[in-house]
């Protein structure tokens, strides 16, 4: 068979493997180090455990190690099949692969050394950074070379968001990256005070709507309406939807900046930015979820539709949390506060990791050839296990977040503070503890998943799937 | 012009644009070609059957 009319499933394949096992390693760390603020003694006075170095360490792993190769995964089907053509490369696209694949070993030996460049979700150091826009630009020539290479006249939405998501990432990570090195392992940043800080979240905060974002819609709208078994409910929305939300990401970063040394005006534009952004986010959330409109009863006996919707609704959540807490009066209660961690785990575990499960287990039997996963019980016995751990975990950092807040802010009739600092922490172990048993119950959801996934690819024989003929 | 009137024109000419794609997707004209484009993640077929029960996706073009 030739091999231009089959698909190039096995980076996707690779790519599928690699979003569990990341899944679970940087899960693991994430349970570690909420453990380690529980009992700080578990770092056992060795530097490399400390809660400093491994905290970025899971944010990495969890974001661009798991969720990466997930949209990578997920990026290289979806434009194969709503393209109907093989990947424009697939030396290129191996190279991804195993680019992207040093990238996070690098990560993960140079962040426990406490290399970084400090920047939050942009800690790698200078020659990672390297290694990270070679390898992105790589992605965007494989992706964009397919969908020039399409059969069909119309680029499906999903390819829309995939390609944003790449596009915008591209951009972000060379312009808050540019530094001057003064070694193999250290540099200065091109930008120095209040510049730098809102370069850093221009690219933190679009970090948060094109990553984790615009990349997962994208999973969104090809993975529900396939798994529903019907078209998106509105195509028309998700063309407005589309331009709406890159629009408007884009402007939103100050609200991390609320009450800082950024100009006043910065501060308002981005949290009038914050609040618009509602309009888009529920349109889309509405949008798959109505995709089950005279389907809902999909739901009651397919575990993976369950993951697909309830991570809309967690999207739907958090996407009103997140403008809800950029205005500024609500910011001065929940800054700094635990709170903020509550917020990004709804949309981290709620959104990102349900969506990415459910789709791994939608295209899993797919590219290894299987009729199904081996255990459909053991879909929903995950399911479960992760719905239960985020709920615990986000309703518990809320509770701790706005106790925080609050204590924090209480003076007494002379104008002194009526709580140390120390006395809030204290109120807050028994949320820490529940945090750490949310977190766990994520983790053994992973785990369920590991033999679900090992059992359904064991002696599987993935066969070379022909490109099909558009309709 | 001095920058805050040339900030003004750029807010609306963005919401210009807004007005133009809503109106530009919601119009019958592109209706069909709509349609015809939200059936492209259905063409090969159902993903494997997780539940059990009949799904009523694609155009019968399945996978061989």
């Amino acid at each position: 068979m030739e091999r231009a009319s089959t698909y190039n499933d096995r980076v996707v394949r690779q790519f599928t493997i690699m979003t569990v096992v990341w899944g679970v390693v940087g899960m693991l760390v994430g349970v570690i180090i909420a453990a380690q603020l529980m009992w700080p003694a578990l770092n056992f006075d060795v530097p490399w455990l400390s809660y400093g170095r491994l905290r970025p360490l899971h944010t990495n792993a969890v974001i661009f190690a798991f969720g990466g190769s997930a949209l990578f995964a997920t990026s290289y089907y979806v434009v194969q099949r709503t393209c109907h053509v093989r990947l424009f490369s697939d030396g290129l696209a191996a190279f991804t692969f195993w680019g992207w694949q040093v990238v996070i070993v690098l990560a993960a030996i140079t962040l426990p050394l406490g290399l970084t460049q400090g920047k939050e979700y942009a800690e790698l150091i200078w020659p990672i950074d390297l290694l990270i826009a070679a390898v992105w630009v790589a992605y965007a020539v494989v992706f964009f070379g397919t969908v020039a290479l399409r059969k069909v006249k119309h680029i499906y939405v999903a390819n829309w968001f995939y390609g944003a998501f790449i596009l915008t990432i591209a951009v972000l990570h060379i312009v808050n990256s540019l530094a001057l090195p003064t070694g193999l392992l250290h540099s200065y940043p091109a930008y120095s005070g209040v510049v730098d800080a809102m370069v850093q979240w221009w690219y933190g905060h679009n970090a948060v709507g094109f990553f984790l974002t615009a990349g997962f819609l994208g999973m969104m709208y090809y993975f529900v309406p396939k798994q529903a078994g019907r078209p998106v409910y509105s195509y028309r929305l998700s063309v407005v939807h589309f331009w709406a939300l890159i629009s408007i990401y884009m402007w939103a970063g100050p609200h991390h900046l609320h009450y800082t040394t950024l100009p006043d005006w910065a501060q308002s534009l981005g949290m009038v930015f914050s609040l618009m952004l509602l309009a888009p986010s529920w349109g889309g959330m509405i949008n798959g979820i109505m995709t089950l409109s005279g389907a809902w009863h999909k739901l009651r006996t397919d575990p993976i539709l369950k993951f697909l919707i309830v991570s809309l609704s967690f999207y739907g959540m958090s996407t009103f949390e997140g403008p809800m807490m950029s205005i500024k009066t609500v910011n001065a209660l929940s800054h700094y506060t635990d709170w903020t961690i509550g917020h990004v785990h709804s949309g981290a575990l709620g959104w990102v990791a349900m969506i990415s499960i459910g789709c791994v287990y939608a295209l899993l039997p797919k590219v290894f050839n299987r009729e199904s996963m081996y255990s459909i019980k053991l879909i929903d016995v995950h399911f479960w296990i992760s719905t239960i751990g985020v709920v615990l975990y986000i309703a518990a950092m809320w509770m701790a977040g706005v106790m925080q807040g609050l204590m924090w802010r209480a003076v007494n009739d002379d104008g002194t503070l009526t709580y140390t600092f120390i006395e809030s922490l204290n109120a807050t172990y028994p949320f820490y503890g529940v945090r750490l048993l949310g977190g766990t119950l994520f983790l053994v959801g992973m785990l369920v998943m590991v033999y679900n996934v090992w059992m359904t690819i064991r002696g599987s024989e993935p066969a070379e799937r022909t490109v099909i003929q558009p309709a | 012009m001095d920058l805050p009137t040339l900030r003004g024109l750029f807010t609306l000419v963005l919401m210009i644009a807004f007005v133009v794609i809503v109106v530009w997707a919601w119009s019958s004209k592109r209706r069909k070609e709509f349609d015809e484009a939200a059936r492209l993640p259905l063409e090969d077929g159902p993903l494997a059957d997780q539940s059990g029960t009949a799904r009523t996706a694609g155009t019968g073009a399945g996978e061989k």
